[in-house]
């Protein structure tokens, strides 16, 4: 992905220096131009069009967002509740991913899900120990984390 | 318009306000440090975060300045906060926090147990 990024800015500088146009302008449309000829010359890349990178990360920054005001709202209703029923508890979350960045980014998206808190990370990188304000609904919770937190992080280092 | 503009940021702010001080309900009102920890780090994040955003609207509608330093605080804080939490809950329980009585599962007792022991091994 940072290669074809770097070949569209290289792209957008030639074509700067082509139409001797040095503004803002000039490399916006230059940047357009080497965005669609890096879109005919796809097939030459080991990865796949930029773009749909790019519109990964951006769906993964939208579930961040939701993730948090469902979180918040969660935790409303916990402390608000006249009566404190819940059962915490830690449990044990096998993960599918290897790169320390994608463990790191799930820890982070966990840690801002409703009622979840990642407490460790196993040694070897392959469980993450999630203490859950409510163990009831911890099945749920992986499931969630299995289909829409994995499943994002997934599509943005595909 | 400008009427408009100001009730958007008032709602941020007394929002940002509102969810900070349920926050710290939670953290007199839960019973030990992880549960303390959930609401500490969620409210406080959406907390700031809201009342940042009434900020950077103040300056930007009333004033006509981007004040793109809030925009970086506001990232900062939704990145660095849930590190912070996940930090203390370790730090908690290796240094012998216990769980409140309820709680009904433990699966990282096990594991660190199993640390404890290997370190010993490899060091004998």
């Amino acid at each position: 992905m940072a290669l074809q990024i770097l070949f569209n800015f290289i792209l957008a500088l030639c074509w700067m220096f082509l139409i001797n146009d040095y503004s803002a302008v000039g490399f916006l449309s230059g940047y357009a131009i080497g965005l669609f000829s890096l879109f005919l010359l796809r097939r030459f890349f080991k990865q796949r069009f930029y773009l749909i990178n790019i519109w990964a990360i951006i769906v993964l920054l939208f579930i961040f967002i939701k993730e948090l005001l469902l979180a918040n709202l969660a935790v409303l209703k916990t402390i608000l509740s006249p009566t404190l029923k819940n059962k915490p508890g830690i449990f044990a979350f096998e993960t599918e991913l290897t790169a320390d960045w994608e463990i790191t980014t799930l820890a982070n998206l966990i840690t801002l899900t409703p009622g979840t808190l990642v407490v460790d990370i196993s040694e070897d990188r392959s469980t993450l120990y999630i203490h859950a304000v409510d163990i009831d609904d911890a099945e749920q919770a992986i499931n969630d984390i299995r289909h829409s937190f994995e499943k994002a992080i997934k599509e943005v280092s595909r | 318009m400008i009427a408009a503009a100001k009730l958007l940021i008032a709602f941020f702010i007394l929002l940002g306000a509102l969810i900070s001080l349920a926050a710290s309900f939670g953290t007199l009102r839960l019973p030990d440090v992880y549960s303390r920890i959930h609401a500490a780090s969620k409210g406080a994040t959406l907390g700031i975060i809201s009342v940042l955003l009434g900020v950077f609207f103040y300056f930007w509608f009333l004033h006509g300045i981007i004040t793109a330093k809030v925009l970086l605080g506001i990232v900062f804080v939704f990145l660095t906060s849930p590190v912070g939490a996940h930090l203390i809950a370790r730090a908690a329980y290796n240094t012998g926090v216990k769980m409140e009585e309820k709680s009904v599962q433990d699966d990282y007792e096990g594991y660190k147990k199993f640390m404890i022991k290997k370190r010993k091994n490899t060091s004998l």
